[in-house]
């Protein structure tokens, strides 16, 4: 979190030191992170900048100094790159400049920054998919990685009764960390099938790392875990939320009610492609395209990580490196890499086939469901539009701050419709700031 | 009678509605869908301007319709009459103001000066030491994309058929439209209403795009009550040749300020110019340098429909036999668009109508010597 | 950066004009969150939806902008990417 100690001023400073810049990494997750301390290493001036209050990502949030995270952030400290938290995109162009707002309190007197690097790698990561079902705008009700952050933000969840719901191996994770903080994890409910699941496990065991993992979780929370089961609906009740689980398959369906204080709802990850939209580039199925050295369809920028496409750690990490080596002009010892990047691309596929969404989500909201929670656009309302901009144009939906970023979800699970319109600023900065030509 | 119309903003879906309840068969052929042009990317400022006695008079016109259709229109139109508060910032302006006054007070509509005093009290987010302004009180705001569907809906309500993803690349004799699929259809005349496109199907329609940039701020409610803009808008605004930024800062249904205006002459890029929004943002810190702290949250670009004389092109066009034009509203077309249609169809089936139709006829800027110089 | 897993002093910030004692590096939003534990009623409510609706936190990571609130007397700050201040003001709708 931007604490007392950097005043605005000071990061924007590091910003504006940071000229000339060779890469410029955008995100400073784990992909990020990788990126910019391969490109350091091999002599490229780094400048990383990043949203969030400090590095590391929604993975490696307070990740403290033991373990992979603390590594991680130990080298990208030596590595040379200057680290800019609190800084987001604005707007892009020309070429691959991108125009930055400075760190978080962003003060109106403060201009933008240009930053006109010669390469840039973006790193944006993902956001959760929110799924809307009847209640789930109840206060108590969070994302699955919502809670997670929250809880590593400082949020005390001990002997409070949590559900976790939604999809994706981050329900485990949440759950882990929910009993570790002396939570009562009442339930996870994992929309896809335990054959899926089952699957999925035996896929693990090429994969040691990842096994390891899981047998600790489950440990913690096998007990709990329901697959093939999801929520359908949430109301508040004297104390706490009620929450109705679906189990069983279509004809077939048993519904249980549950008592807890907190539901932590997250439908699995979707790339955060906004600023290689802004850029042009080219967005494929499962997010930016990237060509075999991690360049995207646009010259001079390259992606890794969950934008291109949700995968995990691993994934992020070799592709992250992979991108800084090449925007360093390392490709031959990126090309050294070309076996593990291809086994992450192969897990991520397994993990969108194992955890692809039962269609029963898509009709889980009723016309009183609210789409849209910045400007309370209900179901009801979006129903017999052709696309995104038109209903948004006659209905508010994606008007709001978040600019779409989870209603565009939302209508995209349920309704089809592609959110693909991007424009500056692509976050809310104060007019002051906008008033002002960007320095440099 | 079977009138084609191309186009469906508001301009388009109120010449549909007006011709189909004058018993002509109206078809409307829209490229994306209704009010996704031009209109959705207007101010929705519904504000009598005075350049002209035509001008005046169509604007004027237009806001009666607008007030005789208050009541009936969906909650989602936020039709609401926040009045025009013109800003003077000094002595020549405020004599401009009197001037402005005098001349909309000629004509009937209500309008008041305020000085330097009720100026700060009624907008306190305004800076000090401005000189006063001219307060209209009966204009309003409105959100036009729904009000353009809800038009349409009363068009087809009258009879009138509407074809959408119908985009219509072609004029073909004396009426007909070509698609982009190929279909041809027949009409006796065709309206083209497509705003700043005109030119791409009427070769030489002296129609120019007149780019404008537009913010959204996120909730701010109370911080402003009037559609305030200062009066320097109209030299600035009119000033055909060069690029041009105005203070002119809306209070939204919603509580969110809409922040205006620029202007760029033959600017067909739809792309956020950031240096022109800088100015322009610029510009209207000067007038509310409160404004400054307030998150703005998106900022769009639409193109006006400008003609030299600053009037719209309302009826037959001399060069092609059956196109009739209802275009080139510059930033007037969410408050003319009813008068148009009132003009349009007087015109056209001759009948008497509540404005004179003379001089918005397209024949006063054909000149015959200079059509089809290239192909 | 503080870690929140070592929190080694507290802050006093104001929510909505009550003073609260909270350890230092925790975000404004699970400061505003942990009031629950307090048992003072104020549930997970942050602010009031554009229809009036109780709403509060949902992604954690200043992506849904369900958790501003007024801070210092800034409006619309995302509370889920600021971290509590000595002496900060809080002011939510909720």
């Amino acid at each position: 979190m931007a604490d007392n100690a950097t005043a605005p001023s000071g990061a924007a400073a590091a910003i504006r030191g940071a000229d000339p810049i060779d890469v410029l990494v955008i995100g400073a997750g784990p992909a990020g992170i990788a990126a910019a301390t391969a490109a350091a290493e091999a002599g490229s001036r780094v400048l990383v900048i990043d949203d969030n209050p400090a590095p590391g990502g929604q993975i490696w949030r307070g990740g403290g100094a033991a373990g992979a995270a603390g590594a991680a952030l130990r080298r990208l400290a030596a590595c040379g790159a200057a680290v800019v938290p609190g800084t987001a995109v604005v707007s892009v162009g020309p070429g691959p400049a991108v125009v930055v707002r400075g760190p978080h309190g962003a003060d109106e007197r403060e201009s933008l920054v240009r930053l006109a690097p010669r390469r840039v790698v973006l790193a944006t990561g993902a956001r959760e998919r929110f799924v809307p079902f009847p209640g789930w705008t109840t206060p108590g009700v969070v994302g699955a990685g919502g809670l997670q952050a929250l809880v590593k933000q400082g949020l005390d969840v001990a002997g409070r009764r949590v559900v976790v719901a939604g999809s994706g191996p981050l329900l485990l994770a949440v759950g882990e960390l929910v009993v570790q903080r002396g939570g009562r994890l009442v339930a996870i409910a994992e929309q896809a099938g335990a054959w899926r699941l089952a699957r999925f496990g035996a896929g693990l065991l090429a994969a040691p790392s990842k096994l390891a993992q899981a047998l600790s979780l489950r440990r913690a929370i096998g007990p709990v875990l329901r697959p093939g089961c999801f929520p359908i609906a949430v109301r508040p009740a004297a104390a706490g939320l009620v929450v109705t689980l679906r189990a069983g398959g279509p004809g077939r369906e048993r519904d249980t009610e549950l008592a807890c204080d907190i539901l932590a709802a997250g439908f699995g990850l979707v790339p955060n492609t906004e600023v290689a939209r802004a850029l042009g580039c080219r967005i494929g199925a499962a997010g930016v395209w990237v060509d075999q050295w991690q360049r995207t369809s646009v010259g001079d920028v390259l992606a890794a990580g969950e934008c291109t496409g949700v995968g995990g750690l691993e994934k992020s990490l070799v592709e992250g490196r992979r991108a800084g080596l090449v925007a360093a002009g390392r490709e031959r010892e990126a090309d050294r890499l070309r076996a593990p990047a291809h086994r992450a691309r192969r897990f991520a596929a397994r993990l969108e086939r194992t955890f692809a969404l039962d269609p029963r989500l898509a009709t889980l909201a009723d016309d009183e469901t609210i789409v849209c929670r910045c400007e309370d656009v209900a179901a009801g309302r979006l129903r017999g539009f052709t696309g995104w901009r038109e209903a948004k144009l006659l209905s508010r939906v994606g008007m709001g701050p978040c600019q779409g970023r989870v209603c565009g979800t939302c209508t995209a699970v349920v309704f089809g419709w592609t959110c693909d319109d991007v424009r500056p600023p692509l976050v809310p900065v104060p007019v002051g700031s906008l008033s002002m030509a960007p320095e440099r | 009678m079977k009138v084609a119309v191309v186009g469906a903003g508001i301009v388009g879906a109120a010449a549909a509605a007006a011709l189909a309840r004058a018993g002509c068969r109206a078809t409307v052929y829209e490229a994306r869908f209704p009010g996704g042009g031009a209109t959705a990317a207007g101010m929705g400022h519904v504000v009598v301007m005075d350049d002209s006695p035509a001008q005046l008079a169509l604007t004027a016109r237009g806001r009666e319709v607008w007030e005789s259709l208050a009541d009936r229109l969906p909650a989602a139109a936020e039709y609401r009459r926040t009045g025009t508060l013109w800003v003077a910032a000094d002595d020549d302006e405020m004599a401009e103001a009197e001037a402005k006054a005098g001349r909309l007070a000629a004509t009937g509509i209500a309008c008041r000066m305020i000085d330097a005093r009720e100026l700060a009290r009624r907008e306190p987010a305004l800076r000090g030491g401005l000189a006063g302004g001219l307060l209209v009180p009966d204009d309003a705001v409105v959100y036009p994309p729904p009000v353009a569907a809800w038009m349409l809906a009363e068009a087809v309500a009258a009879g009138a058929v509407v074809h959408r993803g119908a985009e219509v690349v072609a004029l073909g004799e004396s009426g007909a439209v070509r698609l982009a699929d190929g279909t041809v259809f027949d009409a006796d005349v065709v309206v083209v209403a497509t705003g700043a496109a005109a030119a791409a199907l009427v070769p030489d329609v002296p129609v120019r795009p007149r780019k404008g940039h537009l913010v959204i701020t996120d909730r701010v409610p109370g911080m402003v009550t009037s559609q305030l803009v200062e009066l320097g808008y109209v030299k600035r605004a009119h000033d055909v040749g060069t690029d041009s930024v105005a203070f002119n800062v809306q209070p939204r249904a919603t509580g969110q300020l809409l922040v205006g205006s620029s202007r760029q002459i033959d600017v067909t890029s739809r792309g956020i110019d950031e240096a022109m929004l800088s100015r322009m943002l610029a510009r209207c810190l000067e007038f509310m340098p409160g404004l400054g702290s307030v998150p703005a949250i998106r900022s769009w670009t639409g193109l006006r429909a400008a003609t030299p004389d600053g009037l719209p092109l309302v009826g037959p066009w001399p060069a092609a036999e059956g196109v009739w034009l209802a275009t080139g509203h510059e930033g007037l077309g969410i408050t003319t668009a009813p008068a148009t249609a009132e003009v349009l169809a007087a015109a056209l089936l001759g009948r008497a109508s509540a404005i004179p139709v003379e001089p918005f006829r397209p024949a006063r800027l054909h000149s015959p010597g200079i059509r089809h110089e290239s192909n | 950066m503080s870690q929140t897993d070592q929190p080694r002093s507290s802050v006093l910030v104001w929510i909505d004009g009550v003073p609260v004692t909270v350890p230092a590096g925790q975000s404004v939003a699970a400061a505003l969150l942990n009031r629950v534990n307090r048992g003072d009623g104020s549930g997970w409510t942050i602010r009031q939806s554009v229809a009036g609706a109780a709403r509060g936190p949902l992604c954690g990571m200043g992506i849904c902008f369900e958790c501003r609130a007024t801070v210092d007397g800034r409006p619309h700050e995302r509370t889920c990417m600021l971290a509590v201040r000595d002496g900060m003001e809080v002011r939510t709708d909720g």
